[in-house]
């Protein structure tokens, strides 16, 4: 039982990475239909920047809460600033274009991005450095958890929560409703669509750094390709709860992140990226809407 | 019949451009050539589904790999031994090994039509870019799956693989493939399936049976990459999962984007040019990737419709550009 | 009395709690001119749907020569002699008008596949036969200029022909029109309408025709039912309709069409 709980705590933890990165897919889906592929890779470049601002303000020398979250911080600006060019640069021209062609555009982005970093990084991982010292905390029951799990945890509920605050209770929220249902309509409704769109990828990138830095925290080497596979699964998870749906990418997320700690625990290591792939067909063969989504009908 | 005319035609040429190339060209050059046929099969083949049917598809390579590994064990446990009795008898390696080689292809591609008939079914329920990722997750499947079966060698590649595919054969392939799109598209079985791609509603008003030919184009996409993936596997004589990575797909989609989709001759035009860049690239090796991402990007942006579009190099195209215009 | 050609017996098409069309009736008797007329929203286009299977009917009966089709797939009753035109234009947008036309002929190929990868003779004689068809229609339908202008550089008005062309490819016992005279003016109206008059007799056609162009519905129809929130509110001949109460009422609220108080 008490193992349950174990990979219990570790499935949310996980859960909550793959829910943070989900959210980004979920909005920039809901208000482009474009499936960001280069979602993943923003997620790598968070733990990059994090690097190299942690070496820069020295944060793993004497590791102090104020640190790690001036870190945290110059880490989703800097991706948020990666999510606002590539939406400027590359998505914005080939908006009108067809999906595919989108599709390929986010495609490229993706390889650029990972490529880019293995030029400029270097293909061999890199050590994160400690800027959060780890400790174990007992749960009771033999249950463990440590502090870094903690500040997943928090952090990522931090920032969903702060998300909800944005979409459900400010007016840049509602605009961003609005445009994710109609772009045209918005617009006519005095809504600046572009500026909307830019706020939509800066929001998600920032929320995939943030992963990403905690991620790092606990899984130290990092490497440029390290986003294909969480990016991979959080997009799964997003379909599984309904892309478009943000409530969905929590709960896919969620369920995304359970199911994998419970099969590496239960069944096998070596099935740990199969997991994803079998939901995905699973969910796309019953349910394509997702579990929270909607089916919408084209009209005739 | 004219069929049989061209057909003896083609064959004859192929053979003499195969001992001419042999005896000029460095086996180097040989190999880079072979590659371009390759290409141009796996081009061709995926604009079937993503030009001419307008379907997603992103995971070409693992209809590649299915055919490749399919024939390469057939060739291993059955054709090789039919070759051997073959020789025995007096033949030559070449005439010995033409049948096998066939039939290996023919299994392979086969293989690769039956999983692209799986993969088609969903596109009953799915639409772009869900179909998409359910292409995109057949072919990690089936990669995992090739690293995780030892018999065919796993993650340690297969080796000894029968190096029966040269030019010609590369050769004939490419003339099938091309023969079958061009037949096909100037057909009311092609115009059906454009007809899908511009419209699925309206086909399907029109009495169009538009999930049977979407599953078709799968089917007869699938076949030729696995036909690519046996001429592939027969020429190099050692496979390895690697190869079949979704960096592959991306290649082949960056072939039929840059061609034009639903241009044949588009296609056949990218092939060349994209696997002739990256030898040219070699030089600058750890930039070619990020050169190619950016050609995708730059390509999207500014010419989506690609080289030629949708229009195709035909004789009738040749002969107006060669007369100048009335002043 | 014959049996008609098409019926629909207590029709309902909901979508959630929305009803679009609610226990409709409906009969079209073979070589008629019948129109489906009401408000915007009323449900006409969703009819079609219904009745083309684009829709499956949440409840009721639709049958066509006694048969019931309703559950079919689209293709299965465009097989079955029904085709259609679509309120918002849906050509083939990449292909010439030619091609447009010849993809409708498409379930009537008596080529495999086969003779078509292998170019056989079966193939090349269907294929003349299914080109020189179009080529008719086109010319027929006064398209004959634009046979190999592809569909999306053609004028709008011809573009509403071309579907028209279209439909009539599939040899169809029965012709669905959904508002055929969309945004053409007033001459182009006339000249489609005596088209369209003229198509019934020279096909051996029925023909259920969706307008909200009073004067072509009034001078062409011989039968007209109109829908008002999914309820069939009226059903007769033109004079009946214009004079008759709750179709004034249901058009209030909206400019009534100067059309349907006058005669013609």
């Amino acid at each position: 039982m008490s193992e349950f709980l174990q990979q219990l705590v570790n499935g949310v933890t996980w859960g909550s990475v793959y829910a943070l990165i989900a959210l980004g897919y979920t909005m920039v889906y809901g208000i482009l239909r474009l499936i960001n592929f280069a979602h993943g890779d923003v997620y790598m470049l968070g733990a990059f920047f994090a690097l190299f601002a942690a070496r820069w303000l020295g944060a793993a020398r004497d590791p102090n809460p104020a640190l790690a979250l001036a870190v945290l911080t110059l880490a989703m600006a800097g991706c948020g600033a990666v999510g606002f060019v590539i939406e400027r640069f590359a998505y914005k021209p080939v908006r009108r274009s067809s999906r595919l062609a989108a599709l390929i555009t986010a495609i490229g982005v993706s390889l650029l991005l990972e490529n880019g970093g293995i030029l400029l990084f270097g293909a061999d991982p890199k050590f994160f450095p400690q800027i959060v010292p780890p400790r174990n905390i007992a749960l009771g029951g033999g249950v463990t958890i440590s502090n870094q799990q903690i500040l997943i945890l928090v952090v990522s509920l931090g920032l969903m929560l702060g998300l909800r605050f944005i979409v459900l209770y400010t007016r840049v929220g509602k605009a961003m409703r609005a445009v994710s249902h109609n772009h045209t309509a918005a617009a006519l409704m005095g809504i600046s669509v572009d500026r909307i769109i830019s706020f939509t990828f800066v929001l998600g990138s920032m929320l995939a750094a943030a992963a990403g830095v905690l991620v790092a925290l606990q899984n130290p080497k990092i490497e440029p390709l390290m986003g294909i596979m969480p990016g991979l699964k959080a997009f799964v998870a997003a379909v599984l709860g309904g892309i478009g749906n943000i409530p969905g990418a929590v709960l896919g997320g969620l369920v995304m992140g359970i199911a994998e700690v419970m099969v590496v625990g239960y069944l096998s290591p070596t099935y740990r990226d199969a997991i994803a792939f079998v939901l995905l067909i699973v969910i796309l063969l019953v349910r394509p809407a997702g579990i929270l989504g909607k089916a919408t009908a084209e009209k005739v | 019949m004219k069929q049989i005319g061209w057909l003896i035609a083609v064959l004859a040429v192929l053979i003499v451009a195969d001992v001419a190339m042999r005896r000029v060209l460095s086996p180097y050059q040989l190999q880079v050539v072979v590659l371009c046929g390759i290409n141009i099969i796996l081009a061709v083949s995926l604009n079937l589904i993503n030009g001419f049917t307008g379907q997603f598809s992103i995971g070409h390579a693992g209809f590649m790999a299915l055919g490749a590994y399919g024939s390469a064990m057939f060739s291993l446990h059955i054709g090789a031994r039919w070759v051997a009795k073959l020789q025995a008898l007096g033949l030559p390696e070449p005439i010995a090994a033409a049948l096998p080689l066939l039939m290996a292809l023919l299994l392979g591609g086969m293989l690769a039509a039956l999983a692209g008939y799986l993969v088609g079914l969903p596109s009953l329920r799915l639409r772009g870019d869900y179909l998409a990722i359910v292409t995109l997750g057949f072919g990690e499947i089936i990669r995992v799956l090739i690293l995780n079966i030892d018999v065919i060698g796993g993650a340690r590649g297969l080796p000894g693989i029968p190096g029966w595919a040269n030019v010609f054969w590369v050769g004939v392939g490419v003339a099938a493939v091309l023969a079958l799109s061009r037949n096909l598209a100037h057909s009311t079985h092609g115009r059906a399936l454009f007809a899908i791609r511009d419209d699925e509603v309206a086909a399907e008003a029109l009495g169009v049976d538009t999930t049977s030919y979407k599953v078709l184009a799968f089917v007869i996409g699938a076949f030729f990459a696995g036909v690519a993936g046996g001429l592939f596997a027969h020429f190099l004589s050692y496979l390895n999962p690697n190869s079949f990575t979704f960096i592959k797909s991306i290649e082949v989609i960056a072939m039929v984007v840059l061609g034009g989709m639903g241009s044949i001759s588009g296609s056949v035009l990218a092939a060349i040019l994209l696997t002739l860049l990256p030898e040219l690239l070699r030089p600058v090796k750890e930039y070619r990737m990020v050169l190619y991402s950016l050609m995708l990007i730059v390509l999207m942006i500014t010419r989506p419709q690609g080289l030629l579009g949708t229009r195709e190099i035909s004789l009738a195209w040749l002969r107006r550009r060669a007369t100048p215009k009335a002043a | 009395m014959s049996a008609p050609l098409l019926r629909l017996e207590s029709v309902t098409m909901a979508f959630g709690g929305l009803k679009a069309v609610a226990d409709l009736d409906l009969e079209v008797r073979s070589g008629e001119l019948v129109g489906l007329i009401g408000p915007n929203g009323a449900g006409k286009t969703t009819v079609f749907n219904v009745i083309t299977g684009v829709y499956t009917p949440t409840a009721g009966r639709i049958l066509l020569e006694g048969r019931p089709i309703q559950g079919l797939k689209p293709h299965a009753i465009a097989r079955h002699g029904i085709t259609r035109t679509f309120q918002n234009i849906r050509l083939f947008s990449t292909r010439c008008c030619r091609d447009n036309v010849c993809i409708a002929s498409h379930q009537h190929t008596r080529a495999s596949l086969l003779d078509t990868l292998l170019r056989s003779h079966r193939f090349e004689t269907d294929e003349r036969e299914m080109q020189a068809r179009a080529s008719e229609l086109l010319d027929l339908l006064g398209l004959a200029p634009w046979e190999d202008t592809i569909a999306s550089e053609l004028p709008y008005g011809q573009q509403r022909r071309l579907e028209i062309a279209r439909a009539l490819a599939g040899k169809p016992k029965l012709l669905l029109l959904d508002e055929p005279a969309a945004g053409l003016n007033p001459q182009e109206s006339d000249q489609l309408m005596h088209l369209i008059e003229d198509l019934g007799p020279r096909f051996g056609l029925t023909i259920l025709l969706i307008e909200h162009d009073m004067r072509v519905v009034m001078g062409i129809c011989r039968r007209i039912a109109v829908l008002d929130y999914g309820i069939k509110i009226a059903e007769g001949n033109p004079a009946e309709i214009r004079s008759n109460p709750h179709v004034i009422e249901a058009y209030l609220g909206e400019e009534i069409p100067a059309d349907l108080g006058a005669g013609g």
